[in-house]
């Protein structure tokens, strides 16, 4: 009964991809109430399963577990699913985007992720990944008006078929060399081989970090950023880069603790460019969702940083999940915050659209100042506590060069994230603009409140949000 | 009782609660609410320093008003605030300051007056709670957290070049920050607990702390700010609206000095012991070099703020010389006067340097451009005589005029210093040529002459709110001054425990370890 989330997903999907065939246009607002409770109900489930303690059970003949790191994941892919769709609503209302198709979309992504972050074996890795990837360039797509859309879907595509390739060639080299699929068979039977398997550990890691979005492979992230439809960047920037962590974390710690040396090294490389480059790369654009795109590659940065700290030190993939689990969070309050200013039938995605917003509306201008300050790390945002755990794992597994060089990327990143407060607290609003104000509907303004305040206020009192993220040692 | 009422934590949140109260008000049709809210709860902190202040114990050396509770169960930090007599003269005087502050802005500020009463009020609490921490990470959320408003009221109520200096400030100081967070959390990875008492008398090598020891130098020397990482301050202060340059000067360069006493000089003996040569020069740097660069200052603001580096010269001085004397004298009496001066230096100038950034700051207010040139100003004297009989004991106790709160620190960090190099002590007294040229000769031509222009003759003088802000500041310039006894008294133990603490093993072996602080 271990899987009941997903199959009741999948279930719900086909029920509602059937109502949803017969239902009026104007009914068509059933169909989002059944799949937020779809997602809902699902939530519940995978609460229900979370017990703390580190039960492992493998079921589905070695393909499927559910262990710590697979509901944790889970949890937080359903909770950020239901934001980002309720954020999505208006916006694609006003845009006359395909209304039911993208949350259906959206739903069978959320159940990639979900087999994905359980999978136990490369065959379900596999198939979880590929769920998970092909709704999500379709939904880039389907904003089919606008030029930059169908060129970030058409570069998302064919840049997401190469990398899971590579995934499927390093994949390939593994299952030849050990003749097994499950994961812990596979680490068990690779403890002998040495200098093939490292070449099947690039590949799969290629692949991995494509999906994350790192350096060297984070090409694609700007320009899907900024061409996707934002509600679109939003769920891009959720959920998916949760499942990616836990799915690069399983793999790496309970697939090749063999090769220790060599992932580390090589996420050494990967963290410091990502956090060199995404920090540096984002100080030059003025799209501010092409800014976040930068910043969240130097975010993927720093949870690496956890994930290499992780096998020599108590609580490196703990507190690597507190990261990407808050950055999720507070990254998608900022693009909901785009989304809400983009209403009015203009995007409006350049940093001079919010120029003095203090002025226009204190309170959403408030609430992106709280997110904005959390992505640099100052405290008591909950960014700091992000932080301080994976400084916390460096310095516990000897890498305290490592802890000040990523600090020293935190301070060039803080720049950025300080113009955008600039630009609206001490500006005042354009002429033209001034007078318009930002109409926020109730439930958007529920919604992003919820967000900001929860990264102040999980900032002052942590402990319950690091206790869930504890995921006990592989 | 009163010792298991948590005041510390209503002194740090109060503020704080207060500010959002202060931003439900909204917009500026309720400006006069934001004003009496910001006031009214200033007025209760200070009154709550009062039982602070009557129920410290002064003979005892360990940390009183405890509050101490688990926050962070992962990372072993706890929410502990406890004060010595340091803190105890620091809280009330951040409290005091606040009020002016505040009291100040009622007047001075017209828009979005909300926010910046909000602003300034959390502000407060921040800073409330960085003299109060005991335990590392709370102390550097406190130290951080404060940057964000300080942030904001430079970049929304400071004047043209705001954007810049606000974002230098920040900069500058979260650079240097966050390679004490390193440090600390290196510590943390020693001791097991982030409670800053753990890392007390740690035995680490000369080399580990010699790396811990600059990477706090980093830190505190860029809030002090000393001699080579400065530059932002003459920025923010120049642009920083009026109560923020009171805060920055009276309050926020002082934590620097705190955080040597309380991390640098424990924690690192050795190093200190070691690199003392280098704090000594680069106070001595601060003292003469930053003083000459004060003379030439066209801009009221600036010139104030080069001689606020200055005078934290001082301060930083009077801290580090006191391994010298102890190796030289073999006696800690000596360095108990030179530790004890740097600590009144660091009172007296919050209430000198605090006082005149609000002069500055009323002069520029009447000025239609809100110039703070000098050249636009003069025979100021002639049209506001109350307002510059106030200016005139703000510039002695600047310079140092004996019965003014400048003179008591310099005075008894020049005696020390004799006992140490007869050079230093020479060097260091330059600052009373220097601090009287630049300090006088601005007061001249601002104040005296014949009227500069028709701006200056249409000047009135102090409104009765004013007046009472500068009342209140005198009687803090002439108490430390002329009746020092209080603070001393509340400070002698406490000072003498940091400086037992703050020697290394070799030096400490040569003096009695009992001993009586008179």
């Amino acid at each position: 009964m271990s899987a009941v989330p997903e199959i009741f997903i999948l279930c719900m999907v086909c029920i509602i991809l059937g109502v949803d065939a017969f239902l009026p246009r104007r009914l068509s607002v059933i169909t989002y109430y059944l799949i937020q409770a779809t997602l809902a109900a699902a939530l519940v489930f995978t609460s229900l399963q979370f017990s703390g303690a580190a039960t492992l059970t493998v079921s589905f003949s070695g393909h499927y577990v559910l262990d710590d790191l697979a509901v944790i994941s889970k949890i937080f892919i359903y909770l950020f699913g239901i934001f980002a769709f309720i954020y999505a609503r208006e916006y694609i209302e006003a845009r006359k985007i395909a209304i039911s198709e993208y949350y259906l979309l959206g739903l069978f992504s959320i159940l990639g992720m979900s087999i994905m972050v359980s999978a136990y074996s490369f065959l379900s890795i596999y198939l979880g990944l590929e769920l998970l990837s092909l709704p999500l360039y379709a939904m880039v797509a389907m904003n089919k008006d606008s030029e930059h859309a169908t060129e970030a879907a058409m570069k998302y595509f064919i840049l997401g078929a190469l990398a899971s390739g590579m995934l499927l060639y390093g994949i390939s080299i593994i299952y030849g060399i050990t003749g097994e699929l499950e994961l812990t068979k596979v680490g068990a039977a690779l403890s002998t081989f040495n200098l093939v398997a490292v070449m099947g550990l690039i590949f799969v890691m290629a692949g991995l970090i494509f999906k994350f979005g790192a350096v060297p492979f984070h090409m694609w992230v700007p320009d899907v950023y900024q061409g996707a439809a934002t509600p679109t960047t939003l769920f891009i920037a959720s959920a998916p880069k949760v499942a990616a962590f836990a799915i690069t974390l399983r793999i790496l710690a309970q697939a090749m603790p063999s090769l220790q040396v060599y992932w580390i090294q090589i996420l050494m490389v990967i963290a410091i460019l990502s956090m060199f480059f995404g920090n540096l790369l984002a100080i030059a654009q003025n799209n501010i969702k092409r800014m976040f795109a930068y910043s969240s590659i130097a975010h993927i940065g720093y949870t690496l940083l956890g994930i290499l700290a992780g096998p020599n030190s108590t609580q490196g993939y703990s507190a690597a999940m507190f990261y990407i689990a808050t950055y999720v969070l507070v990254a998608a309050g900022g693009f909901a915050i785009i989304t809400i200013m983009s209403r009015q039938g203009v995007e409006l995605d350049k940093l001079d659209d919010y120029r003095g917003l203090n002025a226009r509306n204190p309170w959403l201008a408030f609430m992106m100042l709280l997110l904005l300050f959390s992505m640099a790390g100052v405290p008591p945002m909950v960014g700091f506590f992000a932080k301080l755990g994976l400084l916390e794992a460096l310095v516990q597994a000897k890498l305290v060069w490592l802890a000040v060089l990523a600090l020293i990327f935190a301070i060039i990143g803080s720049y950025y994230y300080l113009r955008v407060v600039m630009l609206m607290y001490f500006e005042e609003p354009d002429e033209s603009v001034a007078q318009v104000p930002v109409v926020v509907s109730s439930s958007m303004m529920a919604a992003i409140s919820l967000n900001g305040v929860a990264a102040l206020l999980i900032g002052l009192l942590p402990s319950f949000f690091i206790d869930i993220c504890r995921i006990s040692a592989m | 009782m009163l010792q298991h009422f948590p005041l510390l934590t209503l002194l740090i949140w109060l503020p704080v609660i207060g500010a959002f109260l202060i931003l439900c008000t909204g917009n500026e049709k309720n400006a006069n609410w934001a004003r009496g809210i910001a006031v009214f709860i200033t007025v209760v902190c200070l009154l709550l320093c009062i039982p602070l202040y009557l129920g410290f114990d002064p003979t005892r050396y360990d940390m009183q008003f405890m509050e101490d509770h688990l926050w962070v169960r992962a990372y072993e930090t706890r929410y502990a605030l406890g004060i010595d007599g340091i803190s105890l003269v620091m809280v009330i005087l951040t409290n005091f300051t606040g009020l002016l502050v505040i009291v100040a802005a009622c007047q001075s500020i017209k828009i979005r007056v909300s926010q910046y009463m909000a602003a300034f009020l959390i502000l407060q609490g921040m800073i409330v709670g960085v003299f109060c921490a005991m335990d590392a990470i709370l102390f550097y959320v406190f130290w951080e957290g404060m940057l964000i408003p300080m942030y904001l009221s430079i970049g929304i109520w400071g004047s043209a070049n705001r954007s810049y200096a606000s974002i230098k400030f920040f900069l500058f100081t979260f650079l240097g920050s966050i390679l004490m967070l390193v440090a600390l959390i290196y510590l943390y990875n020693q001791t097991g607990s982030f409670l800053i008492q753990n890392f007390y008398g740690l035995p680490l090598s000369l080399h580990t702390q010699t790396w811990l020891f600059l990477a706090f130098l980093l830190a505190f020397a860029v809030k002090v700010p000393m001699f080579p990482v400065h530059t932002w301050l003459p920025d923010a202060h120049t642009e920083a609206p009026a109560g923020g340059s009171v805060v920055l000067a009276a309050l926020m360069l002082k934590l620097g000095v705190y955080g040597f006493l309380r991390f640098s000089m424990p924690i690192t003996p050795l190093a200190c012991a070691k690199l003392a040569w280098l704090m000594i020069v680069l106070s001595l740097i601060a003292i003469v070099y930053i003083g000459l660069i004060a003379i030439v200052q066209r801009d009221m603001k600036k010139l104030i703020a080069y001689s606020s580096i200055a005078h934290m010269g001082f301060a930083t001085l009077g801290c580090f010389m006191v391994y010298d004397i102890v190796s030289h004298m073999h006696s800690l009496q000596d360095a108990y006067m030179s530790l004890e001066g740097a600590v009144i230096q660091m009172v007296a100038h919050a209430f000198g340097s605090g006082a005149m950034f609000l002069g500055v700051g009323l002069l520029a207010e009447r000025y239609y451009n809100h110039s703070r040139m000098i050249q636009d100003y003069g025979g100021v004297a002639h049209t506001m005589p109350i307002f510059a009989a106030f200016f005139m004991l703000f510039a002695m106790s600047n310079v140092g005029l004996p019965g003014t709160a400048g003179f008591v620190g310099e005075f008894m960090v020049i005696m020390s210093a004799f006992q140490t190099h007869f050079w230093v002590a020479m060097i260091a007294s330059l600052t009373l040529l220097l601090s009287a040229s630049y300090t006088l000769w601005m007061y001249k031509r601002v104040f005296f002459g014949p009227i500069g222009n028709d701006q200056v003759a249409a000047f009135r003088d102090v409104t009765w709110l004013e007046k009472t802000n500068y009342i209140l500041l005198a009687i803090g310039v002439f108490f430390v001054g002329l009746y020092p006894q209080p603070i001393i008294d509340v400070l002698r133990v406490t000072i003498g425990h940091i400086l037992l603490q703050s020697m290394p093993p070799d030096l400490a072996f040569n003096v009695p370890t009992t001993l009586y602080f008179a």
